[in-house]
């Protein structure tokens, strides 16, 4: 077989969380909606004659976003129509960004390499199709709960080139957009939304000249890729849910690619979809003609410039970037980052973590051990809710050991062997575990605090 | 007299003396609809407890009068259709700011006025729900879109009335209807709850008696509205305090006349007269040229805006339309009359993809011509007039088949709209033997209504062709 470059470009939908939709002030809480359309006026339904008012929260999110990916901001912008039909779609047009999107230009970091940031642009989301059996019949009913909620989406140039990388990416930037506190990314629900453009190239096929290429309408910005290099197809995998099937997904649509490619043809141009069940890509819809959104900037919204004040506000609500916290706390209080991403969401979570570190290390307390408590929930404390001091109590109550001597201990070890005499069997036959069972049964007897390495020591010297 | 006949500004003053009963204006009023609405064509739909809630609003600033209301208006209570078979029968869930604002100032909406279709037009021939006739001389036009209602106010069956202009659509009809259509500043009032057309022109504005008319209900519904970003936020002026100012000091241009169309013609003449009106009040007017090139102190031909106009139109107008998916709203597209199809598939082209650039791209790059054109000649001269139409009224079944019969028409108000100016048609000539009336485009520069209001009632009050004031003069 061939060996087969894999190019893969993601596009990323997120629901933003603000209080009112995008266009409208109707309650943004799709999910959470006790009934369908309850969310809804004659703006969000797109009535005759409604007109949309941008939610400046959103647009400032969204910058926001954009800055924290290390993304150029277009200072002046606007919302432009992107039109298809669709019952979910009440105006027959979704109120978009085209040409220039709040932020273009950013790039990611992934243990793979860096991943670029084509464009971060704000949009609005659609209403929900139900289909569903009334009274018999098979109809579709539509929800406008969701219709008009911001959303954002995020597009990256094609350098992810493997299906790890791809989860990698997706990972990291829904821990960024927490870290942001700008959307909860619930991807069971739909809040964040999944795509990727996959395509296999090898010296062997063609690629379209620069300039021909099939153009995405969302990648008309700085793309740096060289055109050239790009295939002259690409299989757009869809609506995926969760980062497992991101990867599998990925990876069965690199095998069915490379099939096909190796028997001299070309795939299809289309949109697959992932069935999680039977472990397999799908068809969706074949994109063999581009399709034409007819983008025109929207009449309806003037257009948005940020004053050095306004963009000045939005730099400043930037936190230090998630990265910076993560090598500090490594540097200064030898705290592993995959340990560590567990404790915490929002930026405002990793300040008041940080505030315990310094006061641990302050007092000359172990910081990773606190962490390895915290995680393995060995201690109860709630990190947000309790005061630093409260927190530093209770970890040094849980940590403190009775004064017990060696003679003592001994005594309370051997009476254990003693009772336990299958452990002790075990532990010679090299099932090194069954230590663990002594060391506890040790603390019961004697009812103390006692440090179980320290206990764990002695009683394998006197095994011996 | 039949008080159906009164001015809005003569209403107000008489119920306020206690003179008069809204009773007495409501019976003639209802006399007149029922005596002409078969005939003319003008309302669509009717509220038979107009009367009853008129008798609760006698406090508020509009006393309860009836005010007539173009068809695109969303109205909770009144259907609304926008002379639209696709629309037949909706029953709108929430009101539009215009006519919430007028309502809450005491108006009462009568009735809903018959236009052309989507406010596709401008003669009101294109109503899914037949023509209006000219109460003038139901043999023609009455003009569109807001046919239905200047027709209403030349036909007294309503005290004042509200339109809404893309290019034309007020100051044309209220042209050949020989009354007041007044053409707001795109921005000065709200959009919200009107069935959007050319949503980058689109201006709400009244259709009245008189010049003073149109500033009462300037007042009541121009200004910011949280519901409509493209509104400004500027404060709005009381615009009846200085209408009697006059134009006295004022800089005059007068625009188009040597358009190949309309020189040497009774609307050029009409246009010329009213410069030496305005020159005998004081004022310094100007002829100015017209040219193809954008040129300091010279007008930029209209030429270039039937095109500009058309492809920007039809653009919006393809992308508002899209909603009548037939999901909604009852009726599906087969509804769509020919000239909403015709309009449809030229902005779906002039969008589409390799075209945009060549149409609509290049259209809002002439279209800024435009702007710099009119802040260059308002740099120089406080108001420009013209005709708003290039002829009398036309004969019932002149639209015919012709797809651009509504840009010829509108060809002299085109770059203005474009540019969002406001402007005002005032009746300025009157022929015996038709009755027909032609109309003088005053206009102003962003947010000069004021000044736009005040040439105009200079000019009312000093010529004779204004048929309600000639009439009040008589009698009071």
């Amino acid at each position: 077989m061939t060996d087969y470059n894999v190019i893969i470009g993601m596009e990323i939908h997120v629901e933003l969380k603000t209080l009112s939709k995008m266009f409208c002030g109707c309650k943004n809480d799709p999910f959470h909606a006790p009934k369908p359309n309850i969310y809804t006026c004659p703006v969000c339904l797109g009535l005759p004659g409604a007109l949309p008012v941008a939610n400046k929260r959103a647009i400032e999110w969204t910058v926001k976003l954009g800055l924290a990916l290390g993304c150029k901001i277009n200072l002046f912008s606007k919302f432009d129509r992107k039109h298809y039909f669709y019952p979910d779609l009440p105006k027959g047009y979704q109120i978009s960004q085209y040409d220039l999107p709040f932020c273009h230009g950013g790039k990611v970091e992934t243990s793979f390499g860096p991943i670029g940031i084509t464009r971060v642009h704000l949009e609005e989301d659609t209403g929900k199709l139900i289909h569903q059996k009334v009274n018999g019949r098979n109809v579709s009913l539509i929800d406008f709960n969701r219709s008009s909620v911001p959303l954002v989406e995020i597009v990256t140039e094609p350098d992810i080139h493997s299906s790890a990388q791809a989860k990698e990416y997706a990972k990291k930037l829904r821990q960024i957009i927490r870290y942001l506190d700008i959307s909860d990314c619930d991807m069971e629900k739909g809040g964040m939304r999944l795509e990727a453009n996959i395509s296999l190239k090898n010296d062997k096929i063609p690629a379209l000249p620069a300039g021909r290429q099939m153009t995405n309408d969302k990648s008309i910005t700085n793309n740096k890729i060289q055109k050239e290099e790009l295939p002259k197809y690409k299989v757009e995998l869809k609506n995926i849910n969760s980062f497992r099937f991101l990867e599998r997904g990925i990876e069965y649509e690199i095998e069915r690619q490379k099939e096909i490619l190796e028997t001299g043809k070309t795939p299809d141009q289309e949109t697959r979809g992932y069935n999680a069940e039977k472990n397999i890509t799908y068809i969706q819809r074949s994109k063999e003609s581009a399709e034409d959104y007819r983008y025109f900037p929207d009449p309806d919204l003037p257009p948005i410039r940020f004053n050095d004040r306004w963009f000045g506000e939005i730099k400043s609500s930037v936190p230090e970037s998630i990265d910076l916290v993560f090598n500090r706390w490594e540097k200064n209080y030898k705290v592993g980052r995959s340990l560590a991403e567990l404790l915490f969401e929002t930026a405002d979570e990793a300040k008041k973590l940080e505030e315990i570190f310094f006061n641990l290390s302050k007092q000359k307390l172990p910081v990773d051990k606190f962490i390895n408590l915290v995680v393995h929930k060995k201690i109860k404390i709630d990190l947000f809710k309790q005061s630093v001091e409260e927190i530093i109590n209770v970890y040094k109550k849980s940590v403190t050991v009775d004064d017990v001597s060696d003679e003592e201990l001994k005594k309370f070890i051997d009476k254990v062997i003693k009772a336990n005499p299958q452990a002790v069997k075990d532990f010679k036959a090299g099932k090194i575990q069954s230590i663990n069972f002594l060391v506890g049964q040790v603390i019961r007897e004697a009812r103390k605090k006692i440090e179980f390495e320290r206990l764990r020591r002695l009683i394998i010297s006197m095994l011996d | 007299m039949k008080l159906n006949k009164l001015t809005l500004k003569n209403a107000i003053d008489l119920i306020d003396r206690k003179e008069i009963s809204l009773k007495d204006i409501y019976k003639d009023v209802n006399e007149a609809i029922e005596k002409n609405n078969k005939k003319f064509n003008i309302y669509l739909s009717l509220d038979k407890k107009a009367e009853e809630t008129a008798e609760k609003e006698k406090n508020k600033p509009l006393k309860g009068l009836p005010i007539a209301v173009k068809d695109n208006f969303l109205t909770v209570g009144l259907p609304t259709t926008a002379s639209a078979k696709v629309l037949d029968g909706f029953m709108p869930p929430y009101e539009s700011t215009v006519t919430k604002r007028l309502k809450e100032a005491g108006g009462v909406i009568i009735g809903k006025t018959n236009m052309d279709a989507w406010a596709h037009g401008s003669s009101t021939e294109t109503s899914d729900f037949g023509p209006t006739l000219n109460p003038r001389n139901p043999k023609y036009l009455p003009g569109g879109s807001s046919g239905g209602s200047a027709a209403a106010i030349a036909a007294d069956m309503a005290i004042t009335s509200i339109g809404s202009e893309t290019a034309g659509s007020i100051r044309q009809p209220a042209a050949w209807c020989g009354v007041v259509g007044l053409k707001p500043t795109y921005g000065r009032v709200s959009r919200y709850g009107v069935v959007a057309m050319g949503s980058s022109l689109d201006s709400p504005g009244p259709i009245g008696k008189t010049v003073e008319d149109c500033a009462l209900i300037l007042n009541q519904i121009a200004g910011k509205d949280d519901n409509d970003g493209t509104t400004s936020s500027l404060p709005v002026a009381d615009y009846t305090k200085n209408l009697k100012k006059g134009v006295k000091g004022m800089k005059i241009g007068i625009c188009y006349i040597d358009n190949p169309k309309i020189k040497g013609t009774p609307v050029a003449e009409a246009v010329v007269e009213a410069g030496k009106f305005f020159e005998n009040q004081g004022a310094k007017v100007d002829l100015l040229k017209t040219t193809l090139n954008l040129e300091k102190g010279k007008v930029l031909s209209h030429e270039h805006a039937i095109g500009v106009y058309t492809v920007v139109q039809r653009s919006e107008v393809s992308s508002n339309l899209s909603r009548y998916d037939g999901i909604r709203y009852g009726k599906n597209r087969s509804n769509f009359g020919h000239d909403a199809k015709n309009r449809l598939m030229l902005g779906t082209f002039t969008l589409s993809k390799g075209y945009a650039d060549k149409y609509y791209v290049l259209a809002q790059k002439i279209r800024s011509l435009y702007l710099k054109n009119f802040q260059d000649l308002f740099s120089r001269y406080d108001l420009l007039i013209s005709s708003p139409s290039p002829s009398f009224a036309l004969p019932i079944g002149s639209l015919g088949d012709d797809p651009m019969f509504g840009e010829l028409q509108d060809m002299l108000v085109e770059p203005s709209s474009l540019a969002g100016n406001c402007g005002i048609s005032v009746p300025c000539f009157h022929d015996e033997k038709t009755n027909l009336f032609l109309g003088l485009n005053i206009m102003g520069n962003y947010f000069q209504e004021e000044k736009v209001l005040q040439a105009a009632y200079a000019f009312e009050q000093g010529t004779k062709w204004n048929s309600w004031i000639k009439m009040l003069k008589i009698k009071y």
